[in-house]
């Protein structure tokens, strides 16, 4: 009998080109996507050594990072960002690489898109320019961000070098609380383990908690596995995942599906298999997570009030920092506090499950005055889901407006900065000095502690909604 | 793209005892729009550096002359965040051609190396003694030995080894890139891709 292995073990070696020894795994790539903001120089750097694209169909373009979210179908203003675009389009139509730029009607973030065009399979390797591919994790894929060196690597050769992360398992049985998301089980999770706590590590998801979650929030857990300094996250295929990719355009049909069927339900954790290293939390010691820090790591209980230095595995100086920034002090009641945005979206929690939680409690009441508050679908297909499921509707009378698909205030790199010193509850993954805007200060939470926000324009559990 | 070789690297270091540096931080988004690989030192640590007016923040320690050279010592868990590429390109444009830390994220180690910025990952206690030797004196020397892999404090003489796998520290000391390697191996991955399920 063959020794037991890991989910991650098994989709690993199975794309070892070559062991270099001393060094990393030459490593082959199933699925390369790419975006504008980090592919122009790997286009030049190709062009500079004379060589070329060695599978264009195994990598695919969209437009996401840099996008306006109103206006779409006018000229992109910022001349930056239109170059950009152009070239993402240029560099793609030369090396017959698919592209779905601004206004086509597949466009979207890079990991909403992949999956809902069933480009992401159990069993594969998926890179992106972009630390969030692990999203695809949620699959039972080997996926992780990747830098521009590595996507010159992927599209000249298919294959970048890596050495063998270690492997970690983070177990949670039980059955969450009313009002308690898969985006505050992955909070609590990075809460546990700090911003580092992770860094090395490739992690499995396993448990009741994941096994019970739908395909939509296990992509939300894989894609913050990289805030806990994973270099990705995954679990393994289910009937969930089998059931979400029937039909889907590039999954497998007919044949071909029943033979990738077979190939998929060996993609699990033989019994007896080992971990480097195992956490395993209780599904009832979750409730509703809310950072408060400039790191994803610096989150609590919603409840609970902000804790002491000496409570942290951050140094004191680097708290204190944090809290400066932030306009919080040390044992402060989080709710309450006032806030000036809420952002919904991202391809953390812009899919249309996040919708529909947000919707839930917006139904019926207003969005609170002081509040500016950006909806933001991450992708056309989830935009469409949103207004044929009667969403827009509730959405407009509570007094929200619905934007376009994109990244927006993720990363603000287009106009959709949040203003210095204000405060926003985003559903985004970073919550950084300035990552959503200059000045800006951002609270990380779920669909429902945003939406709970929006409507009383403080911080508030959502739970009193539901 | 190539870069110059590494060898020993003996030079003054600029302190930064701050933990978790984000790439957003070394390089935040909005200058991410260049589509080639030029001045991202400009907007090294921009918004730590430089008041929304644009005049240089006076406390942030690279708008201070008293520190200066081409190594940058960090808290730990330096380089966490995003994969963007820019944060590397952004150290290396402004001079640094090493990094030391007690801690990195993985992925801007796997982007300095590929691009030929030097990460040295040291204990915490010796971290702590490089900081104390450059607040004690800033002009202090660090020596920062590739073939060797060590790092020493050059006025007191204390060393520390360090580690990196021999493939890269070859890399690094012949300035050559993994993408050479990769197009040397094209017909080995080609027989190995055309079997692949995917
Ligand atoms: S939404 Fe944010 S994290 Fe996701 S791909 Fe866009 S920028 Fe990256």
């Amino acid at each position: 009998m063959n020794n037991p292995t890991t989910l991650f073990d098994k989709v690993w070696d199975a794309h070892v080109v070559r062991k270099i020894e001393d060094g990393p795994d030459v490593f082959l790539i199933d699925r390369h996507f790419i975006h504008e903001v980090t592919s122009p120089v790997a286009f030049l750097g190709l062009e500079s050594r004379g060589i070329g694209v060695l599978y264009s169909e195994r990598t695919f373009a969209t437009a996401d990072h840099n996008t306006p979210t109103i206006n779409q179908h006018l000229p992109v203003q910022d001349p930056l960002s239109a170059n950009q675009l152009q070239q993402l389009e240029t560099n793609s139509a030369k090396y017959g690489i698919s592209h779905w730029g601004l206004g086509h009607q597949k466009n979207g973030i890079v990991h909403v898109v992949g999956p809902e065009n069933g480009i992401t399979l159990p069993g594969m390797t998926i890179v992106c320019g972009d630390s969030h591919t692990s999203t695809h994790g949620a699959f039972g894929a080997i996926a992780f961000g990747i830098g521009t060196s590595e996507v010159e690597m992927v599209l000249s050769s298919q294959c970048i070098m890596q050495p063998k992360p270690k492997k970690m398992r983070v177990t949670i049985n039980g059955k969450l609380g009313k009002g308690v998301t898969p985006k505050d089980v992955t909070l609590y999770i990075i809460a546990q383990l700090s911003a580092a706590g992770a860094t090395g590590y490739f992690c499995e998801y396993a448990g009741e908690v994941f096994e019970n979650m739908s395909m939509e929030g296990r992509m939300t857990v894989c894609n913050m596995s990289i805030e806990m300094g994973a270099r990705g996250g995954m679990i393994a295929p289910d009937e969930t995942t089998f059931a979400y990719l029937n039909g889907r355009e590039q999954a497998p049909k007919g044949e071909a599906w029943d033979r990738a069927m077979a190939y998929w339900k060996t993609l699990k954790t033989d019994e007896g298999a080992t971990f480097d290293l195992e956490y395993t939390y209780n599904a009832e010691d979750i409730e509703p997570q809310i950072t408060y820090g400039t790191n994803p790591g610096l989150g609590t209980g919603i409840s609970k009030n902000i804790p002491l230095a000496t409570d942290v595995i951050d140094g004191e100086a680097s708290y204190k920092k944090s809290l400066g920034y932030m306009g919080f002090a040390e044992n402060e009641s989080i709710i309450g506090k006032p806030i000036d945005y809420v952002f919904l979206g991202s391809c953390t929690n812009g899919r249309i499950e996040d919708f529909r939680a947000f919707a839930s409690i917006v139904k019926g009441r207003k969005k609170a005055d002081n509040v500016t508050a950006w909806l933001v679908p991450g992708s056309h297909v989830v935009e469409a889901q949103i207004k044929e499921e009667g969403i827009l509707d509730i959405l407009t009378e509570a007094g929200f407006l619905l934007r376009q698909p994109g990244c927006s205030a993720c990363l603000a790199m287009n106009d959709d900065k949040i203003p210095a010193g204000k405060y926003a509850v985003s559903t985004s993954n970073r919550n950084f000095e300035g990552r959503q805007g200059p000045g800006s200060r951002t609270l990380l939470a779920s669909p429902l502690v945003a939406a709970a926000a929006a409507v009383t324009g403080v911080v508030t559990d959502p739970r009193q909604f539901l | 793209m190539a870069y110059d070789k590494f060898t020993i690297l003996s030079s003054t270091a600029v302190p930064m005892p701050i933990e978790n540096v984000d790439t957003d931080q070394i390089i935040p988004a909005r200058f991410l729009k260049a589509t080639k690989r030029e001045g991202f030192g400009d907007n090294l640590f921009r918004d730590w550096r430089y008041n929304n007016d644009e005049s240089p923040k006076q406390d942030f320690v690279l708008n201070n002359p008293t520190y200066s050279g081409s190594i940058l010592v960090g808290g730990r868990n330096f380089g966490s965040g995003s994969s963007r590429e820019h944060a590397a390109w952004a150290i290396y444009d402004y001079g640094f051609r090493c990094v030391i830390s007690s801690f990195f994220a993985d992925i801007f180690k796997g982007n300095s190396l590929n691009i030929g910025i030097l990460p040295v990952t040291v204990s915490p206690e010796f971290l702590d003694k490089i900081f104390l030797a450059i607040e004690a004196d800033p002009k202090a020397e660090i020596e920062v030995n590739l073939p060797e892999q060590k790092v020493t404090i050059v006025a007191s003489g204390e060393s520390e080894d360090f580690t990196i796998n021999g493939y890269k520290k070859n890399n690094m000391l012949n300035g050559f890139d993994d993408i050479d390697y990769l197009q040397s191996m094209k017909g080995e991955i080609a027989a190995f891709a055309e079997k692949s399920l995917y």
